[in-house]
Formats: structure tokens, C-alpha cells, sequence
């Protein structure tokens, strides 16, 4: 519903928004622009020697001004010329006509009005309730996806459009907070819609004596220059006229003889509250904030195309639907999902059922009704959404689950990618839920992490022991569509030791006489290949990107594989059905903080892309364990390079079957335990990749180093300083 | 544009529309291409000893800026009464705003004296810059003012 509130106007308002947000940021840079032309005012200089020295230049002097940014001008008239210039403000010398520059006048105009008037004036300020309400809505659905206020400076996972929306939406929020509420504030005063709270000026008139020189008015020299908003002249030949002066404090009627504050008005509530919020929308008086607003205005073009692109895939994914049979159900299947994804697998479970002679009605978690405690048995198939959270579907289950009376036996799949903090966190909670009712539980929760058809097909394998029939649950994720790839090479390692090992190397084939083209990864991404024979792909990391022009991967031959078998026995020329999954979560952070990489045996694979990719030459140091260094030291020559090319700045290896006393890559970090420790302390980012006991031997050797500091990995986790690529 | 409602001789007790003893006259007030924002301009009537009697028109329609327009602001104590129905958009740089308004006789030749005060955002206020005589004999002369405006001149 929230998420529907913000995305809706989002769409509708997308360019509206984006006008007057870039015209903003425009408009953010001429208050620092300002500042860098303008002398500055010097702290010693009082209004006294500024209106001397330009009243000694000019035959009448109507009126000094201290712009907001710091800009003094002079209002005068000599002889037939009545005119405005800009002074310096220590020597209270000329410098020029003062002229604000056209181009800034357009874009403000732009900005305020759409060049429309006041018919334009009111939308902009509409424009500006509408950034109000996307900000708002906005930010109550980052702290939803991020986990609350604590989850705010953390990593931002999630599929492209999405995740740049999150990040964009972090930066931006605060400042498109300010500016909105300001600019609505500034549209309302403009239509007088804010009391102005004026007081009359006292009626004080001049003491009629002969008018002193301007500089020696006490009044004016106690008044620093800084402090200056306007001084007015009184008119010429007027013998009751006083001089105004203005600070932000108020203002003061000044006597042209006496040079004494013949009255003062102080400033008034609103007319201060006023001066703030014309400062911090402009920036005038306060650049700096000025141009960090103007940058989060910047962002919003950015949030429009990237909102638009998320929505667009939710929209695109969203077409499955319950479908309810005729039958009274023996199996109800409930689905908590969020993108979709869940759906398919809920589907090819109830399609298994149904062939083994079930009914099943499957529905959305948010449809959980008493008719469904009339079936045999519930299953619940959910994913998270992020910190634990409830996704879509699922979000009124647990108030639906508190009115129901009755029981019905149960099992909960959850859904997860195990890289998160909270693995399949709200899973658990249902699972938590339904046995705090008492509810018979079937089957223990089980986790799929990543959407692995392996892990589903055993979980089917389980439910069927407990149904008393078979039940094969082969999912094909419905959005993999292959490309045909040609292996251009391969390495072999590991033989001697007993366990093969090959890198392989693909290529698009040739289109005709020209090169084919690769789809887009990154090293990290994982590739889906199809063995032939088989609906159900297994995934590689890749080692390689697009850009590299092959797709590299690392596989070991798994003894009656039936993927790894296949691929063993490729010869150069042997073609494969591949398709591209996205992991962004794995990914070097940006920024130049030093990367600690750790794997072993394959998961060398994707950690060597990263040193590959790495032109920058940031502090890369890798941590590898394999058998043997004669046998199955993969990418050996590869890393030498590397090394050279300051690509890798240290590779430490270890070896099980090595010569010298056998070592584990856990050894070697708690050997190096203070060199990384310090490593951590600057910031630097882990990266683990290899099989299930390495990572949690890894895990524990880490554990040790980070402590000292007052770490630990799962809070490293959560900011995205550790992640895992885990098999 | 002519100004001749009803119930501006009432406010104004200036114009006399419909009544035998007043005349047509045309104010043109060209401004400068001063490259700006809309100037305001107010048009008022002040007697030979400069007290305030009426205004003709207010070129700007937000209230909040009239206090720029110093000298009007000052005479005609600013109530908003002054000029209500004789508002109009402010005048772009180099445009000319052409009004006409039936003027009672007896203040013709009479001492009385146009005022004409601008203001320009950003720029700069120019109170009384143009002073004229309502006299028959100033018909069709133009005078420039000091600030924003090019020419202004009465026609009868």
C-alpha cells in the first residue's frame, strides 16, 4: 500500500519533479559561485566607512544592500542616471553595474513558476508537496528495506534498478526533505498565505538639525558590516527624514544630525523564521549546504528513471495468480513473495502434487482464511523482504493467523539468499508463530538459499517420504532464457591429486563472420548451464566479465555430477545452454579501501576476476588454499602476472599435500592475523569464496582477527565488509 | 485598457465616469530594456503641496513587494482599499503600459502632479522618478525618468 503510494505519483510526476529538481540543482552553484567572485567583508568594516566612502563618490545615495551571499550594492543617482552597483566592501570602491545574470533569472524562473506565472507559481509549489510526500513515503520505505534507522548507512542488496533507487533515495532524502518543505513554505508566503506578523514602525521624526557627515553617525559606526541587511538615505531634501537601518535583528531609524537610534523595531518571529527558510532553499548566505542540496536534488532525476525501471519489473513479473480448484483441497500451498520468483516454485510444487493424485489450492499468504484449515495439510512457501520483513504477499498473514481458531498440520520453506544477515529471517518467524498456536508440525523449516532448484528438489524428496509417494520437484526458473556458448579453451589441474579440476573459457559462437556477443556479467555473477538431458541448471561464479570478451569458469569434477561430468568431457569447439543470474551482493565495494579475498579450490575463480578487473591498482591481497602446488595451483602463471602488474599486491597460498607441513587457508589468516586485522581497521572489504567448510573454518579464523577491534562478522556483515559466495 | 468602473469613483473620488465635467486622458509609460525581471509600477495623483489624493494604477499584484514602491507606500499609508480594482501585471523591460481614465475637470491645470514609482526585483527602487504636471499644455510631452522608465507622457 505504502510502497503503491510512493511509486504511483512517483510515475505520474516523474518529469514534473525532475524539472524542478535539476533547475534546483542549478540554481544551487550561484551562491558559491557568488562567494568565489565577491571580495569578502572584512570583519572590521563598520556601515559607517562603506556609506562614507560611496557617498563621497555619488551625489545622492539612495540605498546600501548586503545581498544574502555577501554582495553589497549601492542604490544612487548621479546627475540623469539613476542606477545600481556593486561595491567592494573594505575599500568601498566601484565595481561596475550591478546586473544579476540573466541566465540564472530563466532557470530561477523555471524553477519557481515553469515560466508560467502565478498559474505556474502554484504548481510548483504542488511540485513541491508532491517531493514532500514522495520523501516521506520514501523514506519510510527505505527504513523498511534496509532495516530500520541502524540499517541506514549499511550495504544495499538487491537486483540493478532497485538497488540504485535505495542508494540514490539513502543520499538524497534528507536534502529533498529541506528543500520541499522550504519551497512550499516559500510558495505559500509568496501568496501571502503566512502571516507576516508586520509592527508599524515608530513615529519618530528627524531632530531638524543640519545633517552630519555620514561616516561619523555613531549608530552606523557601531554597526559591523557583516551585520548589515539595508541602509536607506533618507530622501533628499526631506528635513523629517531618517535613515533605515536594517539588520537581521530588526530595524532602527537612525538620525541623520545626531547619529543617534531615534527607534528600533526589533525583528519579528516570522519575519525570522521567514530569513531561515529562504536561507537553506537557496543556499543564499550558506553555500555549502546550498550546493550538498543541490546535490540531492541532482539525484532525483535519478530516482524517477530508476523507480520507474523497478516498478516496470515488478509489473512485468507480476502475473501469476491463485487458482482455486473445484475440489475440496486435501493441500493448501500459501505464498509469501515479493518479486514473484516464489510463485514459480510454488507452482511446480503444486504441479508435482497434482500429478501424485493431489487437490491443491494455492493463494497468496495475505488470503490465509478458516476454509483453509479444512485441508489436510499447509504449506507455506516464503521469501523475506529486507531485514526479516514480511514481502508483499505476506504482509497481513500474522493478523489473519491471530483470528483463526483450529488447527492444521504444517510446513515452511523459506526462501533467502544466505549472503543476507537474516537468512530467510521471516520464514523463521512464521515457523516461530505457527508452533507458538501449536500447530503439528510436519517438516522442520527448511532454507533454499538463492533460489537453488537442488535444494527444492531435496526438500520434495523429504515431503514425499512423509506423503508415502514419490515426489520429484524439477523447477525451472521461468525467466532463464539460454545462449548457446562455445568453449574456446580449457585448463586442467588437479589430476594427480585426485581431483580434476578445469578452467574453461567460452566464447559466443561466431554470427556468421563475425564475432557473436556475450550476454552482460560481471566476475561474481553466476552463469545457470544446462547439462543436456536435464530442465534443472547448476550454477558456476564466473571469473571473468564481458568485457573480458570469453566467460571463464572454474569446475571440479564431481564424481556422478551430472552438470560437472558434461562440462569435463567439453572439448574446444563443445557448445552449452548458459544463462546469466545476477549477484550483485557479491561484488567488490567502489572506492580504493584494500580487499581481502579468500577462497579455495574453485571459488578462485570469481576472487582472480576481481584481481583481473582491479586497473586501479587499490591493495588486493589473496588468500588460497588447494592440494598441491605441483598439481592443482590454479590460475598459478595468471597471478604471477598479476602481481607484476600491481594488479594483486600479496598472494598467500596454502596447500594440503604440499611440500613441508600441510596447511589450510584458515591457517594462513591466523598466521597473518594482525596484518589483516589492521587491513579491517582501514576499512577493507572480505571476500569469500570456495565450499560450505572452508567459509565456516574461514569464518571462525576471522572471528578471532576482527575481535580486538570490537567487530564482528555479522556486523561486518551487514555493511556489506563481508560477504560470501558459498556452495 | 480604460478604466472606468463604477466603483472607482467612489474610492478614488479621481475619475468621474460618465459625468459631463471630466476628460479622457491617456497615461503611456514606456520602461527601459533593462534586461529584469516585471517591474512594478504605481500611478498617483499628489497636490501642488505633494499630499497624496488617489491612485490610477498598480502595475504588480503582490502586496508584499507594494512597500518597494516607497514613495506611494509612504503617501497612501499602502491600504490595499487604494487600489482595488486598478491592478494589473507588473510591466516587462522595454514594454509600454498605455491606461486610460476619465479625469474630473477640476484636477487640470489645477497644481496637481502625476507620480510615477518603480521597482524591479533584484534591482532597484526608484520612488517618484517621474513627476508630472496634469496640466493641458504638458499634453503629448514625453519625459524620461531616472530608473526604469524610458518615456512618460500625458495625453489629453
Amino acid at each position: 500500500m505504502l510502497r503503491r503510494l510512493h511509486s504511483l505519483p512517483g510515475i505520474a510526476l516523474a518529469v514534473v519533479l525532475s524539472v524542478t529538481a535539476l533547475t534546483g540543482a542549478v540554481l544551487s552553484v550561484e551562491p558559491a559561485i557568488d562567494r568565489l567572485s565577491n571580495p569578502p567583508i572584512p570583519a572590521s568594516a563598520t556601515v559607517a566607512d562603506l556609506a562614507a566612502t560611496v557617498a563621497a563618490r555619488h551625489e545622492t545615495v539612495e540605498r546600501i544592500v548586503v545581498r544574502p551571499t555577501g554582495i553589497v550594492t549601492v542604490a544612487y543617482t548621479d546627475g540623469d542616471e539613476a542606477a545600481v552597483e556593486r561595491v567592494d566592501p573594505a575599500t568601498g570602491a566601484g565595481l561596475g553595474p550591478w546586473q544579476p545574470s540573466g541566465f540564472f533569472r530563466f532557470v530561477t524562473d523555471l524553477h519557481r513558476a515553469f515560466l508560467a506565472g502565478d498559474a505556474g507559481r502554484i504548481a510548483a509549489g504542488g511540485s513541491a508537496l508532491a517531493m514532500l510526500a514522495m520523501s516521506v513515503s520514501g523514506l519510510a520505505l527505505l527504513l523498511r528495506a534496509l532495516g530500520g534507522w541502524r540499517g541506514m548507512l549499511g550495504a544495499v542488496r538487491g537486483p540493478v534498478p532497485q538497488r540504485w533507487h535505495l542508494q540514490a533515495g539513502r543520499f538524497a532524502v534528507v536534502g529533498l526533505l529541506v528543500t520541499s518543505v522550504t519551497g512550499l513554505w516559500m510558495t505559500a508566503d509568496t501568496f501571502g498565505l503566512i502571516a507576516q506578523g508586520a509592527v508599524d514602525s515608530p513615529a519618530v521624526s528627524a531632530s531638524g538639525g543640519a545633517p552630519a557627515p555620514v561616516g561619523s553617525l555613531k549608530a552606523l559606526r557601531e554597526t559591523p558590516l557583516a551585520a548589515l541587511q539595508r541602509l536607506d538615505f533618507p530622501a533628499a531634501g526631506d528635513p523629517a527624514g531618517l535613515l533605515t537601518l536594517k539588520t537581521s535583528a530588526g530595524e532602527g531609524l537612525v538620525d541623520p544630525a545626531t547619529g543617534t537610534l531615534a527607534g528600533f523595531t526589533p525583528a519579528v518571529l516570522p519575519e525570522r523564521v521567514q530569513a531561515v527558510v529562504t536561507m537553506l532553499h537557496t543556499g543564499r548566505g550558506l553555500w555549502l549546504v546550498g550546493l550538498l542540496l543541490g546535490l540531492s536534488a541532482a539525484a532525483v532525476p535519478v530516482l524517477g528513471a530508476t523507480g520507474l525501471a523497478a516498478w516496470w519489473r515488478r509489473g512485468r513479473d507480476a502475473s501469476a495468480t491463485a487458482t482455486v480448484p473445484a475440489d475440496t483441497p486435501d493441500t493448501v500451498i500459501l505464498v509469501g513473495s515479493e518479486s514473484n520468483t516464489t510463485w514459480g516454485f510454488a507452482k511446480s510444487l503444486q504441479a508435482a502434487l497434482g500429478q501424485a493424485g493431489h487437490v491443491v489450492h494455492i493463494a497468496a499468504m495475505n488470503a490465509l482464511g478458516p476454509e483453509h484449515l479444512q485441508a489436510e495439510r499447509l504449506l507455506i512457501l516464503t521469501a523475506t523482504y529486507g531485514d526479516g520483513d514480511a514481502p508483499a504477499s505476506a504482509r497481513r498473514f500474522q493478523a489473519r493467523l491471530a483470528t483463526l481458531d483450529g488447527r492444521i498440520p504444517y510446513a515452511v520453506l523459506g526462501f533467502g539468499d544466505r549472503t543476507f544477515p537474516d537468512f530467510c529471517g521471516y520464514a523463521a518467524t512464521i515457523a516461530a508463530a505457527l508452533a507458538e498456536k501449536g500447530w503439528p508440525c510436519l517438516m522442520p523449516l527448511k532454507r533454499i538459499d538463492r533460489q537453488s532448484a537442488q535444494e527444492f528438489a531435496q526438500w520434495g524428496r523429504d515431503l514425499g517420504i512423509l506423503l508415502g509417494h514419490p515426489l520429484d520437484l524439477e523447477h525451472v526458473a521461468e525467466t532463464a532464457r539460454t545462449t548457446v556458448l562455445e568453449l574456446a579453451e580449457r585448463e586442467d589441474y588437479g589430476a594427480a591429486v585426485g581431483a580434476p579440476v578445469a578452467i574453461l573459457r567460452f566464447r559466443a559462437p561466431l554470427q556468421g563472420s563475425r564475432p557473436g556477443r556475450l550476454p552482460k556479467f560481471e566476475a561474481g555473477d553466476l552463469v545457470g548451464i544446462l547439462p543436456p538431458g536435464s530442465a534443472m541448471p547448476r550454477f558456476y561464479s564466473l571469473a571473468s566479465s564481458t568485457r573480458d570478451g570469453i566467460l571463464e569458469i572454474c569446475v571440479r569434477l564431481r564424481e556422478g555430477g551430472l552438470c560437472s561430468t558434461f562440462l569435463h568431457g567439453l572439448a574446444p569447439g563443445g557448445r552449452i545452454d548458459a544463462f546469466i543470474r545476477d549477484n550483485p551482493s557479491f561484488r567488490p565495494a567502489q572506492g580504493t579501501a584494500p580487499l581481502i579475498l579468500i577462497g579455495a579450490g574453485t571459488g578462485i575463480g570469481p576472487l582472480a576476476g576481481f584481481v583481473r578487473a582491479n586497473d586501479a591498482g587499490r591493495p588486493v591481497h589473496l588468500y588460497w588454499g588447494g592440494r598441491s602446488p605441483a598439481s592443482d595451483f590454479l590460475y598459478e602463471h595468471e597471478l604471477a602476472q598479476y602481481l607484476a602488474e600491481r594488479r594483486l599486491t600479496t598472494l598467500v597460498t596454502a596447500f594440503s599435500r604440499g611440500p613441508g607441513s600441510p596447511a589450510h587457508v584458515q591457517d594462513r589468516i591466523a598466521a597473518d592475523a594482525p596484518r589483516l586485522r589492521e587491513l579491517i581497521r582501514h576499512g577493507a572489504q572480505v571476500l569469500v569464496c570456495g565450499g560450505r567448510d572452508m567459509a565456516q573454518s574461514v569464518t571462525h579464523a576471522l572471528e578471532l582477527v576482527v575481535r580486538p577491534l570490537g567487530l564482528d562478522l555479522a556486523t561486518l556483515k551487514s555493511t556489506g565488509r563481508y560477504v560470501e559466495d558459498i556452495y | 485598457m480604460k478604466t472606468t468602473l463604477a466603483a472607482l469613483a467612489a474610492t478614488t473620488a479621481l475619475i468621474a465616469p460618465g459625468f459631463a465635467e471630466a476628460r479622457d486622458v491617456t497615461l503611456e509609460t514606456q520602461l527601459k530594456a533593462y534586461g529584469g525581471p516585471g517591474a512594478y509600477v504605481a500611478l498617483y495623483v499628489t497636490d501642488a503641496a505633494g499630499k497624496y489624493q488617489g491612485t490610477l494604477w498598480m502595475a504588480g499584484d503582490k502586496a508584499k513587494y507594494y512597500r518597494h514602491l516607497s514613495d506611494w507606500q509612504r503617501l497612501s499609508g499602502g491600504r490595499a482599499a487604494e487600489i482595488d480594482g486598478i491592478t494589473g501585471a507588473s510591466i516587462g523591460a522595454g514594454k509600454t503600459l498605455k491606461i486610460t481614465v476619465d479625469l474630473a475637470d477640476t484636477l487640470i491645470d489645477a497644481g496637481y502632479q502625476l507620480h510615477v514609482d518603480t521597482s524591479v526585483e533584484d534591482g532597484r527602487d526608484n520612488p517618484s522618478e517621474i513627476v508630472a504636471p496634469i496640466a493641458t499644455e504638458a499634453s503629448g510631452k514625453a519625459l524620461a525618468g531616472k530608473g526604469y522608465v524610458k518615456s512618460f507622457k500625458i495625453t489629453f
